[in-house]
C-alpha cells in the first residue's frame, strides 16, 4: 500500500519543513543573516542542497531560498478517497525532508559547535560523529572506487536487544558495508546498543554514528552527493545525473529498525530518489513494483537475522564474502578497528620483540599446500598481556610465479591479518607490530589462524599466479633474528631491482581502470616510472593483477610508435586511452603538466597545480585540509581536475609518483616543486632527499616552502627567491 | 419502447433519459438508429458517388467471376480505397483545421490582439522554441511565441520538404517514412491531394491510393493533431492530474446549467472564466438559481476536464439525452460531433442551442459568433443568454441520480513527472514494469460512440478485459468519457478491476488503471508517450516495437478512420470495432489489414467482439513481448564492481 507510505512521508516533510522554518527564524533573530554557516570542512556546503540545487548556503541568509523552494514544492496531504497520484509528490517530498534537514543541522552546528566530534571516531563523552568532512569522504570514498565498500547501510532506530544490533552491524560489517547510523526508537539508538554490546564504533571499523536524530540521516545522502561530485564529475544542480550515479553505482539502503514514523517515511521517500530502497524489520506497507530504485522500493517486516541478506538482494549487490577458516569474523571492515592498551592478549613487533614478514618462492616440492606450522610457542603457551617474537614467512610455489610477485603477495599480509576482528597489525616487511586481543583469543583466535587466513585469502586473491602456499610462524627469538636478516638482503635486492626499471626498458605499460565504477570517463596508464594516481597501484601490481585477472580492469597497453618522447606519449598509449575513455579523450601526455596531462578522478592522493608567478607547481596530499598557494584547497582542487577531463596546468597524481623521474619531467621534474605541506614534506622526507641528491640539488627539501611559510604565492615568493629555488631561474613554465 | 426491452446502453442515466425521451415523445438518434438500417453497398466502402454517372455499386458476390466495376471501370480496390482514404481526408481536416484555428489564436496572443488569452505554460512554450530553432535569448516571450506560432501556421500551408514535428518522432521511424514515401510535406497539401486523387480518372492503384491515406493521416497525428495539442498547452496550461465527475447527475437542479459541446477548448475557456464572475453569479441567483453550473459535452469536456476539472455531462450519444432531462438552460456548440437533431429536441424543452463557429451553424439555433480578439464579451453574452433562460425551465424535470468520479489531467509530460517526481521524472518505471511483465503493455483505446451499438458497451467491455489483463489502457475522446462514467478512472479501480501485476504498479504510483490523455487531438500526445517510451531504452527502437496496440470500439466518425491511420502507420496495431469502411473488398482489406504490417510495423484489425478485440490486442502485445525477449521471468541481477565498470557514464 504505497497510499500509507506517501502520505505519511508527505506528512513528514510538512513536519520536518516546519521545523526547519522555526528554527531558521530563530537563528536569523539571535545571527542574523550574514552568519556563515555550513559542514565543516568541506567544499560542498550543504551537499544535498548543492548537488541537487545547485546553490551554495554559505550564510543563514541563504537558507531562506532553500525554504522557500522545500515551501513550493511540498505536495498537499494525500486524499484518502480517489487521491491524485501520490509517488511523484511523494518523491519530492523526501527530496524536500533531505534539503530541510540539512538546513536544520547547518543551524545546529552553528548553535552547538560541539554536538559532534567532528572527526573520525567518538569521544569519552560524546558518540555522535556528525558529517563527514571532505577528508574523510575522499579516504572512505576510495573504498567505494576500488570495491572493498560497495556500499552503505543507513540504519535508522533501533534493534530489540543490543545483541542483535551487533549482530546485524557485525553481519553489514563482513559484507563490507558502511553503517550510517541516526534516529531512536523506544528511546534506544543503535549506536548506542553497539557500544552497550562492546563493539567499537567509528569510521575505521565502518560503524559511523552520525547523529542521534533522524535529522542525521541526511549525512548519509550528503556523503552519497559528495560521492558523485568527487568521484562521478558530476557539476552541482546536475540532479538528474547526481541521482542516476547514485542509483547506479552507490550501493546503499534504509534500514529502519522499530515504528516507522511520519519523518522516517521522509527520509525513506528522499533515499528512494536516490535508488536507495528501504527494508524495514515492522509490518510497514510495502512497495514491489520497480523503477526508481533497481527492484523493490519498499520491504518490510523481515526478520532481523535474515534482513542484511535481504537488504542486499533488493539492493541488487553481489557481495563475494571471503570464506576464511577463523573463529573471528573477517573483512575490510575490521581492518580499522584499534586495540588498545589493556585489550592485547598477545603482542609481538612494534620495537618491543623483533617481528618480521616475508614472501619467497620455493620449488614445487618444498611447498606443501595449506601446510601452516608455528615454530616456537603458540598464544596458548602464553599468559595473558605477553609479548612474543614474530617472524611470518609466507612460501610460495607455482609455474607461474615470478619472483617479481613476492613483494605484492607480501604486501598483502598486513591487510589481510587486519581484516580479522580483534587482530590489528601495522607496518611490513622487519617494521610490523601485530596485537591480538583478548576477545579474539577468547574466541579461539590462535597465531595458526594468521596462517590459515593468509593460505585461504591468498589463494581466494592471487590463485592464478601460484599454485602452492605453506606458511611458517616462527616465535623464537633467535630463528626469527636469522630470517630478519635473510629477508632484509631479498628486501635490498627487491628495492635495486625496481628503482632500475624505467620506461624505456619496457614495450609495455598497464593501464588501469578499476575506478571506471565511480570516473566512468577516466583512464589511469601506468608505467614503471608513474605509478596510479591513487597511490595504491604501480607497475609491477598491474601486471601480476592482469596475470591473475586477465579480464579485468588491469590491461597490457603497449607503447607503439613514440610520438613525442619529451612530454611522453606513444600511439598505442593513444589508442588505448581513446577505446577507455569511451571516445572521451584520445591522447594525453605522461609527462607534462602543462601540455596535455592526465586526466583524474576524484582518488588521487595529492593533486599538484601550477604556480605561475613562481615559475614552478605546488602539490598537496587529500590529508592537508587548508589553503594552498594556487588558491584552492585539496578538496576544491580535486573536484575541479576530476572526472575524466585533462586540465592544463593541473594533475592528481600519487605521492610515491612525486619522487620518480619522469614525474612531470617535460616541465622540469621535481625541480619545478616549489611548494607543498609540511605533513607530505616528512612522510616522503627520505625519497626526497635522495631524488634531490639525485636531480644535483640537494638542498632542494629545505627549498621547497610549506604552509609555514605562506599559502599564498605572494607569500611564498620571496622565500624562493631567497632560498634561491631552481625553479625561479628555469625557463618559464607557461 | 426505448429504454425497454433491448438495452441501448450500459449507462443507467443514460437509459433513464431515453426512457423520458420516450415518454416525452422526443426522438433521438437511438431511435433513428432502430429505424434506420444501414446501406449495405455504402458500409462495405462499395458504392462509388465521386462523379455523376454514379452512383456505381461493386458488390463482388460470392460464385460472381467476373468482379463488378464502376462505369468508368474502377475496380471494386480502387473504389474501397478511395472511400476509404476520403474518411481520412475528412477526419484529418477536422483535427487539422482545429489546429489551424488554435494557431491563429495563438498568434492573436502573442501579438497582443486576443485579450483575456495568455502563456499558461511558459517551459512548454520555450520548450518548442528550442525544438524549432526559434531564439530564445533575451527575448520576451510574447517574441518567441509569434515564431513559434508562424512555424506552426506555416506548416498548414508547407509545400515541400517534411513537417518540422516529425522530428519527435523515434529515427526509426522517421527513417522508415521516408524510404515508404509517407512523411508528409505540409498538412493541407496532403488532404488536398486525396480529393484531387480520388477525383474521376485520377489514381486508380489501390495501393497508391492508400499510401496517400497513410501520408495525410501522418499529417494529421504528428502535424495538425499535435500542434493543436501543444499550443493549447502553452495557452491554457499542460494537463496535471485533477479530480472530476461525470454523467448526466452533474447537472443541478438549482442551478443554471450550461453545456459546452464540441472540440475547441477556446471559447470554453472564457466560459468557465466567465461563470466564475460575481456579476453573473448575482445576475444567476437574481433570476432564481443558486449559481452557475457548467458542464462539458465530448472533447470540450475532456479538455475543460483535463484542465480545471470541470465536470462532464455526457460523451457523444448523451448529447440529447442531456437536454431531455429538461434541466439545460443552454448548450453552446462550437465544431465537430455535434447532431442537428440537438436543436430539434431542444425545441421539446426551454433549452437554447447556441452555435458559435462561422464554420458550423444548425438552423433553429441561436448564432453567438465566436471572435477571438472579443471572447470574453461574447462568452459573457453567451452565460447571459444561459443564465436568462433559466426561468423558462418547464415542470417536466428529470436529472439522473448518477455521476462517476474520475481522476483526468494525464499529459505526456505529466506522466513523466508522475513516474519518478521532480528529480526522477522518466518513464524507466514504466518501461521497467513492462520488461518485468508487472504492465503486459500498454493499450490506446480511443473514439466515439456509435448509435449502431450498445452506447459505452464496447468501449468499457474492452478497457475492462485489456486491465483485466495486465494491460495499462490510455485513452482519450468519448471512451474516456465512457470509462470515467463506469468508474474505471480512480485509482480504487486498479484493485477492483486490474490484474494483480498492473494493479500493483497503479497502487505504487497512484494511478487508475485508465488514464485519461485528453479530447481527440490529444491523441498526438499518445504518440509521444509511445516515443518516450521507445527512448527510455529497454524495449526496442521504434514504436512497433513496442508491446501496445490501439483500438476504437465504438468508432463512427471520420476522425477516428483518420487516427486509426495515423496510429497504424506510426507502428501501432490497431483494432476497430462495430463496422469497417472496406470490408466489401477482401484485397483492399488483406492490404490495411495484413501487408500493412510489412511496410510500416502496424496494421488495421476489425473485430466488433470487444472481448475478442481485446485479446487480439493482447496477442499482439504479447507478440511483441516475445520479439523483444521480455516474454519469460528474468533472473534478478546482482551487480558487482566489475559489472559496474562496464556501466557506461550517466
Amino acid at each position: 500500500m504505497s497510499k500509507i507510505i506517501a502520505s505519511a512521508a508527505i506528512r513528514g516533510a510538512h513536519k520536518i519543513v516546519g521545523q526547519a522554518d522555526k528554527k531558521w527564524q530563530e537563528a536569523m533573530d539571535k545571527w542574523g543573516a550574514n552568519e556563515p554557516v555550513g559542514f565543516p570542512n568541506t567544499a560542498y556546503y550543504l551537499p544535498v542542497i548543492y548537488g541537487i540545487l545547485g546553490i551554495k548556503v554559505e550564510k543563514l541568509g541563504d537558507m531562506e531560498e532553500i525554504l522557500k523552494k522545500c515551501k513550493l514544492i511540498l505536495p498537499p496531504p494525500v486524499r484518502e478517497t480517489h487521491p491524485l497520484p501520490y509517488l511523484a509528490p511523494a518523491l519530492d517530498a523526501g527530496m524536500v525532508t533531505f534539503f530541510a534537514e540539512e538546513l536544520i543541522e547547518a543551524i545546529r552546528y552553528l548553535e552547538e559547535p560541539d554536538f559532534y566530534t567532528k572527526q573520525e571516531d567518538p569521544t569519552d563523552n560524546n558518540i555522535w560523529l556528525g558529517a563527514a568532512d571532505d577528508v574523510i569522504l575522499r579516504k572512505r570514498g576510495i573504498e567505494f572506487v576500488d570495491g572493498t565498500a560497495p556500499g552503505f547501510a543507513a540504519v535508522l532506530g533501533a534493534a530489540p536487544t543490543s545483541e542483535i544490533a551487533a549482530s546485524i552491524a557485525q553481519e553489514l560489517q563482513q559484507k563490507n558495508l558502511y553503517v550510517f547510523m541516526s534516529a531512536e526508537y523506544n528511546g534506544k539508538r543503535f549506536a548506542e546498543q553497539l557500544l552497550e554490546a562492546g563493539v567499537q564504533i567509528g569510521w575505521p571499523t565502518r560503524l559511523v554514528s552520525f547523529g542521534p536524530d533522524i535529522t542525521a540521516t541526511v549525512f548519509a545522502a550528503g556523503f552519497a552527493i559528495r560521492a558523485g561530485f568527487s568521484f562521478g564529475g558530476i557539476e552541482p544542480g546536475d540532479f538528474r545525473k547526481h541521482l542516476i550515479y547514485n542509483k547506479d553505482r552507490i550501493f546503499a539502503f534504509a534500514l529502519p529498525l522499530g515504528s516507522v514514523t511520519d519523518e522516517w517515511y521522509a527520509n525513506a521517500a528522499g533515499a528512494i530518489n536516490f535508488g536507495f530502497p528501504t527494508i524495514a524489520d515492522t509490518p510497514i506497507p510495502e512497495i514491489l513494483p520497480t523503477g526508481i530504485c533497481t527492484y523493490e522500493h519498499v520491504v518490510s517486516n523481515i526478520p532481523h537475522d535474515n534482513i542484511v541478506a535481504k537488504a542486499i538482494e533488493v539492493r541488487g549487490l553481489k557481495v563475494a564474502v571471503a570464506e576464511v577458516p577463523v573463529p573471528v569474523a573477517f573483512g575490510p571492515a575490521f581492518e580499522g578497528e584499534r586495540v588498545r592498551k589493556g585489550e592485547w592478549y598477545l603482542e609481538c613487533g612494534g620495537g618491543r620483540t623483533p617481528m618480521v614478514e616475508w614472501c619467497t618462492s620455493k620449488r614445487m616440492d618444498e611447498v606443501e599446500d595449506g601446510k601452516i606450522e608455528v615454530i616456537g610457542s603458540e598464544i596458548t603457551d602464553v599468559p595473558d598481556e605477553s609479548t612474543l617474537p614474530l617472524a611470518i614467512v609466507v612460501e610460495v610455489a607455482g609455474r607461474e610465479m615470478e619472483e617479481d610477485y613476492e613483494p605484492i603477495l607480501e604486501r598483502q599480509v598486513h591487510h589481510l591479518i587486519n581484516y580479522a576482528q580483534g587482530v590489528w597489525h601495522i607496518g611490513q616487511r622487519d617494521i610490523a607490530w601485530l596485537r591480538i586481543t583478548k576477545s579474539a583469543f577468547e574466541k579461539g583466535f590462535r597465531l595458526y589462524h594468521i596462517g590459515a587466513l593468509l593460505h585461504a585469502k591468498l589463494h581466494q586473491d592471487f590463485g592464478r599466479i601460484f599454485d602452492k602456499i605453506q606458511v611458517k610462524l616462527y616465535t623464537e627469538e633467535n630463528s626469527v633474528k636469522e630470517i630478519a636478516e635473510k629477508a632484509k638482503a631479498v628486501y635490498g635486492a627487491r628495492d635495486a631491482r625496481i628503482e632500475g626499471m624505467t620506461d624505456e626498458t619496457t614495450d609495455m605499460y598497464y593501464s588501469c581502470t578499476l575506478c571506471q565504477s565511480f570516473a566512468p570517463n577516466h583512464v589511469c596508464v601506468i608505467t614503471p616510472e608513474k605509478t596510479g594516481l591513487c597511490g595504491s597501484y604501480n607497475w609491477m601490481d598491474c601486471k601480476a593483477a592482469y596475470e591473475i585477472n586477465p579480464t579485468g580492469p588491469n590491461q597490457p597497453v603497449l607503447k607503439g610508435e613514440t610520438l613525442d618522447t619529451k612530454l611522453g606519449q606513444w600511439k598505442g598509449v593513444n589508442a588505448f586511452i581513446y577505446k577507455a575513455s569511451r571516445g572521451n579523450l584520445d591522447h594525453y601526455s605522461m609527462y607534462s603538466i602543462v601540455n596535455d596531462p592526465w586526466t583524474t578522478c576524484g582518488c588521487c592522493e595529492c593533486v599538484a597545480a601550477v604556480l605561475p608567478l613562481c615559475n614552478g607547481v605546488m602539490t598537496v596530499n587529500r590529508e592537508y585540509i587548508g589553503e594552498t598557494p594556487c588558491g584552492m584547497r585539496f578538496t576544491t582542487l580535486a573536484g575541479t581536475v576530476g572526472g575524466g577531463v585533462s586540465t592544463p596546468g593541473f594533475i592528481g597524481h600519487g605521492k610515491y609518483n612525486i619522487c620518480q623521474r619522469k614525474f612531470i619531467s617535460a616541465d622540469g621534474g621535481l625541480l619545478r616543486m616549489v611548494w607543498m605541506p609540511k605533513m607530505l614534506k616528512e612522510e616522503i622526507a627520505e625519497r626526497l632527499k635522495a631524488r634531490a641528491i639525485e636531480v644535483g640539488v640537494p638542498d632542494l627539501p629545505d627549498m621547497i616552502a610549506d604552509e609555514t611559510v605562506g599559502t599564498t604565492e605572494e607569500e611564498i615568493l620571496p622565500f624562493l627567491e631567497e632560498k634561491g629555488h631552481p625553479a625561479i631561474s628555469m625557463e618559464p613554465i607557461i | 419502447m426505448a429504454g425497454g426491452k433491448i438495452k441501448k446502453s450500459i449507462d443507467e442515466a443514460s437509459l433513464e433519459m431515453i426512457d423520458k425521451a420516450a415518454q416525452d415523445g422526443v426522438t433521438t438518434a437511438f431511435d433513428r438508429a432502430e429505424e434506420m438500417s444501414q446501406c449495405a453497398i455504402g458500409a462495405a466502402g462499395s458504392c462509388c458517388k465521386n462523379c455523376g454517372m454514379g452512383p456505381c455499386r461493386v458488390l463482388t458476390f460470392k460464385g460472381q467471376e467476373k468482379a463488378a466495376r464502376g462505369i468508368c471501370g474502377a475496380t471494386a480496390e480502387t473504389i474501397a480505397a478511395r472511400n476509404f482514404i476520403r474518411m481520412v481526408a475528412g477526419g484529418a481536416a477536422a483535427h487539422s483545421d482545429h489546429g489551424r484555428g488554435v494557431t491563429e489564436l495563438f498568434l492573436a496572443m502573442a501579438k497582443g490582439k486576443a485579450p483575456g488569452y495568455e502563456i499558461r505554460d511558459e517551459q512548454k512554450l520555450l520548450q518548442l522554441a528550442l525544438e524549432w530553432g526559434v531564439e530564445i535569448g533575451g527575448r520576451s516571450n510574447q517574441e518567441i511565441a509569434i515564431d513559434v506560432g508562424e512555424i506552426a501556421l506555416a506548416e498548414f500551408g508547407k509545400q515541400e520538404g517534411e513537417l518540422v514535428t516529425l522530428s519527435r518522432a523515434p529515427l526509426k521511424r522517421q527513417e522508415l517514412w521516408q524510404r515508404e514515401g509517407v512523411a508528409p510535406r505540409g498538412i493541407d497539401r496532403e488532404i488536398v491531394e486525396i480529393m484531387h486523387r480520388t477525383h474521376i480518372g485520377v489514381d486508380q492503384d489501390y495501393h497508391n491510393l492508400l499510401k496517400q491515406g497513410v501520408r495525410a493521416a501522418i499529417g494529421d497525428g504528428w502535424g495538425g493533431s499535435m500542434i493543436a495539442t501543444e499550443l493549447q498547452d502553452i495557452l491554457f496550461g499542460t494537463p496535471a492530474p485533477v479530480l472530476g465527475r461525470v454523467n448526466l447527475g452533474v447537472l443541478k437542479q438549482d442551478e443554471v446549467n450550461l453545456i459546452i459541446h464540441g472540440h475547441e477548448p477556446l471559447l470554453s475557456e472564457m466560459i468557465v472564466a466567465v461563470a466564475q464572475d460575481p456579476q453573473m453569479l448575482e445576475l444567476a441567483k437574481s433570476k432564481g438559481s443558486n449559481g452557475i453550473n457548467i458542464s462539458g459535452m465530448c472533447c470540450t469536456a475532456n479538455e475543460i476536464l483535463m484542465r480545471h476539472g470541470v465536470p462532464i455531462a455526457g460523451n457523444f450519444l448523451q448529447q440529447e439525452l442531456a437536454i431531455v432531462t429538461g434541466a439545460v438552460d443552454a448548450m453552446v456548440v462550437d465544431i465537430q460531433c455535434i447532431m442537428q437533431s440537438i436543436a430539434t429536441v431542444a425545441e421539446c424543452y426551454h433549452t437554447k442551442i447556441i452555435t458559435t463557429s462561422p464554420k458550423a451553424k444548425i438552423p433553429g439555433a441561436t448564432h453567438i459568433e465566436f471572435d477571438e480578439h472579443n471572447a470574453l464579451e461574447g462568452a459573457r453574452t453567451i452565460v447571459k443568454t444561459a443564465i436568462e433562460n433559466f426561468p423558462n425551465r418547464g415542470s417536466n424535470i428529470w436529472i439522473p441520480d448518477k455521476q462517476t468520479d474520475m481522476v483526468a489531467g494525464f499529459s505526456h509530460e505529466t506522466i513523466n513527472y508522475l513516474l519518478g517526481g521532480l528529480f526522477r521524472a522518466s518513464y524507466r518505471p514504466l518501461n521497467d514494469n513492462i520488461i518485468n511483465g508487472r504492465i503486459r503493455g500498454v493499450a490506446g483505446v480511443v473514439g466515439c460512440n456509435n448509435a449502431r451499438a450498445k452506447h459505452n458497451e464496447g468501449h468499457v467491455t474492452m478497457v475492462k478485459e485489456l486491465i483485466k489483463n495486465d494491460v495499462l489502457v490510455i485513452t482519450t475522446g468519448c471512451n474516456a468519457i465512457a470509462c470515467g462514467e463506469a468508474g474505471l478512472m480512480v485509482p480504487e479501480a486498479a484493485v477492483e478491476y486490474a490484474g494483480e501485476g498492473l494493479a500493483s504498479v497503479c497502487e505504487t504510483v497512484g494511478i487508475p488503471p485508465v488514464l485519461h490523455m485528453g479530447s481527440c487531438v490529444d491523441n498526438s500526445r499518445i504518440l509521444m508517450a509511445a516515443t518516450a517510451m521507445v527512448k527510455d531504452g529497454g524495449l526496442g527502437d521504434d514504436i512497433s516495437d513496442l508491446p501496445v496496440a490501439g483500438a476504437a470500439p465504438e468508432w463512427m466518425s471520420e476522425k477516428a478512420i483518420s487516427i486509426g491511420q495515423y496510429f497504424v502507420a506510426s507502428g501501432v496495431f490497431t483494432v476497430f470495432g462495430v463496422t469497417w469502411p472496406t470490408i466489401g473488398n477482401d484485397e483492399v482489406t488483406r492490404h490495411l489489414f495484413e501487408d500493412f504490417e510489412a511496410m510500416y510495423g502496424g496494421m488495421w484489425a476489425f473485430e466488433p467482439d470487444s472481448i475478442k478485440a481485446a485479446h487480439l490486442m493482447i496477442s499482439h502485445i504479447d507478440k511483441k513481448r516475445e520479439a523483444l525477449g521480455i516474454d519469460k521471468a528474468r533472473e534478478r541481477v546482482l551487480y558487482d564492481m566489475e559489472m559496474r565498470r562496464e556501466l557506461d557514464a550517466v
